[in-house]
């Protein structure tokens, strides 16, 4: 897998910041979001980092308007994004962690479909913006093909180029690396960082990829227990203070005394 | 109490979805190809099922009648008993009941997955409503095709009781009787009766699945579990509407 040719001009648009005040989420009893406070400014790469099930989805999700906090509120600029109606005016994308393409659909028209269902353009300005698209992330031989035919990286990689034909003004990524194997992991890193260099779109990105997020992120959130625990920059978390960042950050392999042993007799 | 609160929210759910749905109504034209895929799929798929079906309905409905009219001396009449039974009862509600097997099922499977796999969520955040792209184009066909099966099926069990009266030696009425008999005392009412009943069946059955599938939450056991309560459901609203509906027509 050769890294992709950044040929293409770049996509335009005009990119927002994000205010995320005091949201707290609840399902049912179970609150998995407390009190979080986040300012994500236009144009930067805001990482949200830490361990599974801490709630770095979730949280991924009330900024995409897809779920309602429960407390507090989201804005994407000025528009709020708990409201569809106010929602519906930012040109948000969104790459699930698993892709989420539409598999009835080949890849060309898994792209397609946002410009065609917005009316943007005529069939062939669709073609040209899905063409340009592809070709950037280096896909142009996969336009017919289904996704249940690709790896798990094309997939990937479709799911962002679909993210671009949106020309969005907010990019998000939900676990862009995971389940990739080392190079393709690097190779969307490239790709993130490239595609923020040249569109300056401001990104946030979920994950719990520890070189992803210090090669690319302008600032990170590390979020535990859904609870932001501390914020800064990248440099910031190489020798982080606090233990449970650092023990996160730079797991220690005992075989000796093994972690899961541990949580077992903390059970007992 | 929780479980008529659970029904009193479906019931609420499913109901939102039609309004959320019908918002979008103006859109129908420019969906027209996936109108026309789901006219596809409701109708010529579900058509060689309806056909065979029907046929052996309508037959059997001969055969049993038949036996029993002989009885009264009544054979004469097994056209207007076939016809109407058909007409107002077993071809709406057995087009249904296929509809419901058939292409419920399908449109409960296939948003359900699509829920599970975030393909809903990721129409969501591209601005597209899955109301206007799932929902609203399987509603419009329902509504387009149901009376278009429900005919055929009428004239399905019609002959096939026909074929069944004219060569089962113990009834040996011939067709030309048997169509005298079914045109004598069958209005056009009562096909129409029938049509709407189809109607009415065939939009609960696709709202309520289109409702069940995109109300899946969590994995594939879960849409496998939906596809289960969807037809159930759907089986279910058949029998009790069509008393209530039956009720209502013969009223009015």
């Amino acid at each position: 897998m050769t890294a992709p040719a950044f040929t293409s001009a770049p996509f335009v648009g005009k990119t927002f910041g994000v205010t995320v005040a005091h949201v707290t989420k609840k399902y049912g009893r179970t609150t998995v979001l407390t009190d979080i406070n986040l300012e994500v400014q236009p144009g930067e790469i805001f990482c949200i980092m830490g361990p599974s099930g801490s709630g770095k989805s979730v949280l991924l999700k009330q900024i995409a308007g897809l779920e309602i906090p429960t407390s507090g509120e989201v804005h994407i600029g000025e528009f709020n994004a708990s409201d569809p109606a106010s929602r519906d005016q930012v040109h948000l994308a969104l790459v699930f962690q698993a892709g989420a393409l539409f598999n009835s659909l080949t890849v060309y028209d898994n792209l397609a479909l946002y410009p065609r269902e917005h009316r943007l353009c005529n069939e062939a300005g669709i073609r040209e913006r899905v063409m340009h698209a592809l070709q950037i992330l280096s896909l142009e031989k996969a336009a017919g093909k289904f996704p249940a035919d690709l790896s798990g990286g094309m997939k990937k990689r479709v799911a962002i180029a679909r993210a671009l034909v949106m020309e969005p003004q907010l990019l998000l990524y939900d676990e862009p690396t995971s389940e990739l194997d080392p190079v393709m992991s690097a190779t969307l890193t490239e790709i993130i960082a490239t595609l923020r260099e040249q569109n300056a779109v401001t990104s946030i990105v979920v994950t719990h990829d520890r070189d992803l997020a210090f090669n690319i992120a302008d600032r990170i959130a590390f979020i535990m227990d859904g609870r932001i625990r501390g914020i800064g920059k990248p440099a910031d978390f190489k020798q982080p203070k606090d233990p449970v960042i650092a023990n996160f950050l730079n797991p220690v392999i005992d075989l000796k005394n093994p972690r899961f042993k541990q949580l077992e007799n903390s059970h007992e | 109490m929780k479980f008529l609160t659970a029904i009193i929210g479906h019931i609420g759910g499913t109901l939102l979805l039609l309004v959320s749905s019908l918002r979008y109504a103006t859109t129908l034209p420019r969906q027209f190809p996936r109108f026309i895929e789901q006219c596809y799929l409701i109708g010529y798929t579900t058509l060689p099922i309806v056909t065979i079906l029907t046929f052996f309905i309508g037959s059997v409905l001969a055969l049993q009648s038949g036996y029993s009219m002989d009885n009264f001396g009544a054979k004469q009449f097994i056209g207007t008993l076939v016809g109407l039974t058909m007409a107002r009862e077993l071809g709406p509600v057995m087009v249904a009941i296929l509809v419901a097997g058939r292409v419920g099922s399908a449109i409960t499977a296939e948003l359900a997955s699509m829920k599970v796999y975030q393909e809903i969520d990721a129409l969501r955040t591209m601005n597209i409503p899955p109301e206007r792209m799932l929902v609203l184009p399987r509603l419009a066909a329902v509504l387009v095709m149901m009376p278009v099966l429900a005919i055929i099926a009428n004239l399905c069990g019609w002959y096939g009781g026909a074929l069944v009266c004219q060569y089962t030696h113990s009834i040996s009425v011939d067709s030309e009787a048997y169509f005298t008999a079914l045109k004598l005392y069958m209005k056009p009412r009562d096909i129409v009766d029938g049509l709407i009943k189809a109607e009415v069946f065939g939009f609960v059955i696709v709202l309520v699945c289109c409702y069940i599938g995109l109300s899946t939450r969590g994995g594939p056991r879960e849409i496998g579990a939906s596809v289960t309560k969807a037809v159930v459901t759907s089986l279910i609203l058949i029998l009790v509407l069509d008393y209530f509906v039956t009720k209502a027509l013969l009223m009015s």
